[in-house]
């Protein structure tokens, strides 16, 4: 992977941008045993339904997930100092979810050269679903 | 009296009544030890459909510098889940399940994490709070994530919401 100089970024950078297959029944069903989190609001319509819920919907933690890969797709993973995101809506059964990243600072700190990423996993109607950060160490 | 219901994933029936008791501020996990099993990277490398072979391949990963197969930048989530530490603190706290959601997660990294490792976790709730009114609870909490050798590998904040 050819990995990016800090020379040749700039603010306002978009070079991250990937896109989920539509998320099914049996991507949560994989994604709870393989994540561990077998919360049955996301695997059990039943259990949605007695809870209040039309139906399940996905981890939050999937989409996160997504929004790692969009940054380890720029920077190898050993890159990534900090990532975090807040869970702003809930994701249904059946949405696509986008990942895009911006930069949207770069910096020097602890003796390294950084990129702070602004991230976003939003459906397809562009409806925002996390809005998160990373900051990643550039050469 | 809440009406909703929640089944905990360990079956358990439980039904919140008030606001969480603030005396659970503080309350720390005991350090538990998980294993970082190479089959289960695969697995959750293919469940989030991550198509890098350096979290599929062992030799691309050691291609890549790294001793065995990376554990995917969240799956240090999982790793925790494994203590069950969020699940033992909203029950002590009577939160139903089926009323929590995820506000966020951050994560800050100091070295990798690997399969063969064992990582070591210690949990602490941090803070408890409510807003609108008592209509939400948030809860904060904060782990340790340290290998086999001593080194913290990560530090790790969750926020759990309340929809009370």
């Amino acid at each position: 992977m050819a990995q990016p100089k800090y020379a040749d970024v700039n603010v306002g950078d978009e070079p991250i941008k990937l896109e989920t297959a539509p998320i099914s029944r049996t991507t949560l069903a994989l994604y709870a045993g393989a994540s561990g989190d077998h919360n049955p609001m996301h695997i059990d319509i039943d259990y949605a339904k007695a809870a209040g819920q039309s139906d399940v919907f996905a981890h939050g933690m999937l989409s996160m997930a997504y929004l790692g890969r969009g940054v380890t797709s720029w920077v190898p993973q050993s890159a990534i100092r900090s990532f975090s995101t807040k869970f702003t809506k809930i994701t249904r059964v059946g949405e696509k979810i986008v990942v895009t990243g911006k930069v949207a600072e770069k910096m020097e700190a602890e003796g390294e050269k950084r990129v702070k990423l602004e991230l976003t996993a939003a459906n397809e109607k562009g409806e925002v679903k996390l809005a998160g950060e990373a900051v990643v160490a550039l050469a | 009296m809440r009406t909703t219901q929640g089944i905990g994933p360990a079956g358990n029936n439980l039904e919140g009544s008030e606001m969480i008791d603030k005396k659970h501020i503080g309350r720390t996990t005991a350090p538990q030890t998980v294993d970082v099993e190479k089959g289960r990277l695969k697995f959750f490398a293919k469940a989030i459909g991550e198509t890098d072979p350096v979290y599929s391949d062992e030799a691309a990963a050691k291609a890549a510098g790294y001793p065995s197969l990376p554990a995917p930048p969240t799956f240090t989530f999982c790793l925790e889940m494994e203590t069950n530490s969020l699940w033992d603190n909203i029950a002590a706290m009577g939160v139903p399940v089926g009323k929590i959601l995820h506000g966020s997660q951050s994560f800050k990294y100091y070295a990798p994490i690997c399969a063969g490792d064992k990582i070591t976790f210690v949990t602490k709730v941090s803070d408890i709070f409510d807003k609108k009114g008592g209509a939400m609870e948030f809860i904060i909490e904060d782990t340790t994530a340290t290998n086999q050798d001593g080194v913290l590998v990560a530090d790790i904040q969750r926020t759990i919401v309340v929809i009370n």
